[in-house]
């Protein structure tokens, strides 16, 4: 069963089409990633989904609920995490947590039962009383998404949830998708990370330009760039760019310390940087291959699109 | 369908809310609180002026002030520190977001004023012709000055320090042309014009005939000029809000 259901949604502001004919469907229960360059109408479509802006032409569905039609019922179906740590800043944490419990129409019993729950999930049971403005940006997003989860949503939508943040405050994001997903939630994600959406999305959707352009599993994703391989290699000593020139590599970048080479024939080029080594009296002090990444099949299928 | 009962809960979360947050911030306190006590000092005090006469535009005045002045501050507020698209968000309507900050400049107008009144009385004894009046008086003026405040607020961006000027731009005029200053019937050819187009003008046409028993209009064309222009302010303010909803996200 489709929970999310978009169809040829279209947003223009003025001139500039913002989205143009997106169509999605998001099954119960999966967690899905929405990824796109900077611009590409991601946010747009996720106010869109959200009921925060309303389409020029199309519809969406929340849990079959037209959300244009009866907006207050499907936003009850979920919770929604803005880009930015969007609480208010002169509450306290636990003030701000009764505000969102009030806004879902839960009782006090309920709000402080999930309140005193979500502060230990969150590990703010020592800032509960302290007023946000005070916390670092890691424990506002905390304070955020507990704002989000606090009535137990069918749907959460997260836009860019991890960006930014410490080590610590993004493991604990990404574990709270991970358990809000375990315990029924199905999971709308936006994310620049694509290691994140490789790690966590059962299917992606990528959008670019405002338009759809590939929705599959992250494997089937990265299958349809199979021909494209990585090499990384790393020198006892600093090289430059120029050094490397064989028609094998269809791109090079710099990975630390290391070299990344895109090929479609990766033995062709360890065989190649062998040789060079050798010619500039180079040791190479690691060499590895790599299968496709879903973060080439997103530069190539933005690049193509 | 619960949009019903949601929709009366939103208004309700709103409102505490703003009542929580706005109440205290500095615009609020200095256009709705001291600025009206002050401009009841400069052309009030040491003029010889019959309190009494005057008590009931002072009223008006007060009451304008306070209730407007909570409305202006709250959505560029929430657009400038990021919460407005949360609240976009809950299972909130626009109607409900509007009538929420309504109530909050509702709720501070009357109670300021009230206290005002309350304390003057100590000073001296202004006698109310019709208390029933008076409180109709009180429930139309609050809610229109207060739908003026959000009507105001509408067409923001996320800039608290330029709504707060447009709405003085707006504000201070109108209590200069509808007889607060200057009794209705001493106004000549525009001034009268432009005191009809007031909505103020009725507020204090409603005070004086509350307090006086006499007025320059049949109290009942005031109090339906009142709801005209409280209907007005709010649907006009929802469409500009509607229309600029992206404005400052």
């Amino acid at each position: 069963m489709n929970i999310i259901q978009a169809d040829h949604l279209k947003k223009s502001f003025g001139p500039v089409t913002a989205v143009d004919d997106v169509s999605l469907a998001v099954k119960e229960g999966e967690i899905f990633g929405f990824l796109g360059p900077n611009g590409a109408g991601k946010t747009t479509t996720i106010r869109m989904l959200t009921g925060v802006l309303t389409p020029d032409t199309g519809t969406v569905q929340i849990n079959n609920i037209d959300i244009q039609r009866h907006p207050l019922d499907a936003k009850m179906q979920m919770g929604v995490i803005p880009e930015s740590s969007t609480v208010y800043l002169d509450l306290s944490v636990e003030q701000n947590l009764q505000l969102s419990g009030k806004m879902y129409g839960m009782s006090r019993a309920l709000r402080e039962e999930r309140i005193t729950e979500l502060l230990s999930r969150m590990g703010l049971q020592d800032r509960r009383r302290s007023p946000v403005r005070t916390l670092s940006k890691g424990l506002k997003q905390r304070v955020s998404v507990a704002c989000a989860i606090i009535h137990c949503p069918r749907i959460l939508f997260l836009d860019e949830p991890t960006s930014g943040l410490d080590v610590q405050s993004r493991r604990l994001v990404i574990d709270i998708i991970r358990h809000m997903n375990e315990q029924g939630s199905t999971i709308f994600l936006t994310t620049h990370n694509i290691e994140e959406a490789n790690e966590l999305c059962e299917r992606v959707g990528i959008i670019n330009k405002g338009k759809i352009v590939a929705q599959d599993s992250p494997v089937q994703l990265k299958k349809m760039f199979d021909t494209t391989q990585s090499v990384e290699v790393s020198f006892d000593h600093k090289v430059t760019r120029e050094l490397f020139a064989t028609a094998e590599i269809t791109r090079i970048e710099p990975c630390g310390d290391r070299w990344r080479f895109y090929t479609n024939n990766p033995d062709h080029v360890v065989k190649y940087l062998a040789e060079l080594a050798k010619a500039e009296s180079l040791t190479i002090t690691s060499i590895t291959t790599s299968g496709p990444s879903l973060e080439e099949a997103f530069v190539q299928i933005t690049e193509c699109a | 369908m619960m949009e019903v009962p949601l929709l009366f809960r939103g208004i309700v979360v709103i409102t505490g809310k703003d009542m929580r947050l706005y109440y205290t911030k500095p615009p609020v306190l200095m256009f709705g609180l001291l600025f009206p006590l002050f401009m009841f000092f400069a052309f009030f005090v040491g003029r010889h002026l019959d309190l009494v006469t005057f008590f009931p535009a002072f009223l008006a005045m007060m009451l304008f002030f306070t209730s407007s002045s909570v409305g202006p501050l709250i959505t560029p507020w929430e657009k400038r520190e990021k919460t407005y698209e949360r609240l976009l968000s809950y299972p909130l309507t626009i109607e409900s977001i509007i009538l929420g900050d309504v109530l909050a400049g509702v709720i501070f107008g009357i109670g300021i004023t009230f206290i005002v009144w309350v304390a003057s009385s100590f000073f001296f004894h202004v006698p109310v012709a019709y208390a029933a009046m008076l409180v109709l008086a009180f429930f139309l003026g609050t809610l229109s000055c207060a739908a003026l405040g959000a009507l105001l607020a509408s067409p923001a961006s996320d800039s608290p320090p330029n709504v707060m000027i447009f709405s003085n731009l707006v504000r201070f005029p109108l209590i200069f042309i509808s007889g607060i200053f200057v009794p209705l019937q001493e106004m000549q050819g525009w001034g009268q014009v432009l005191a009809y187009c007031s909505p103020l003008t009725y507020l204090v046409d409603l005070f004086n005939a509350s307090f006086s028993g006499s007025s320059a209009f049949s109290p009942i064309a005031d109090c339906v000029v009142l709801i005209a222009v409280i209907i007005g302010f709010i649907l006009v303010a929802r469409f500009i809000q509607v229309r600029n909803m992206i404005r400052g996200l």
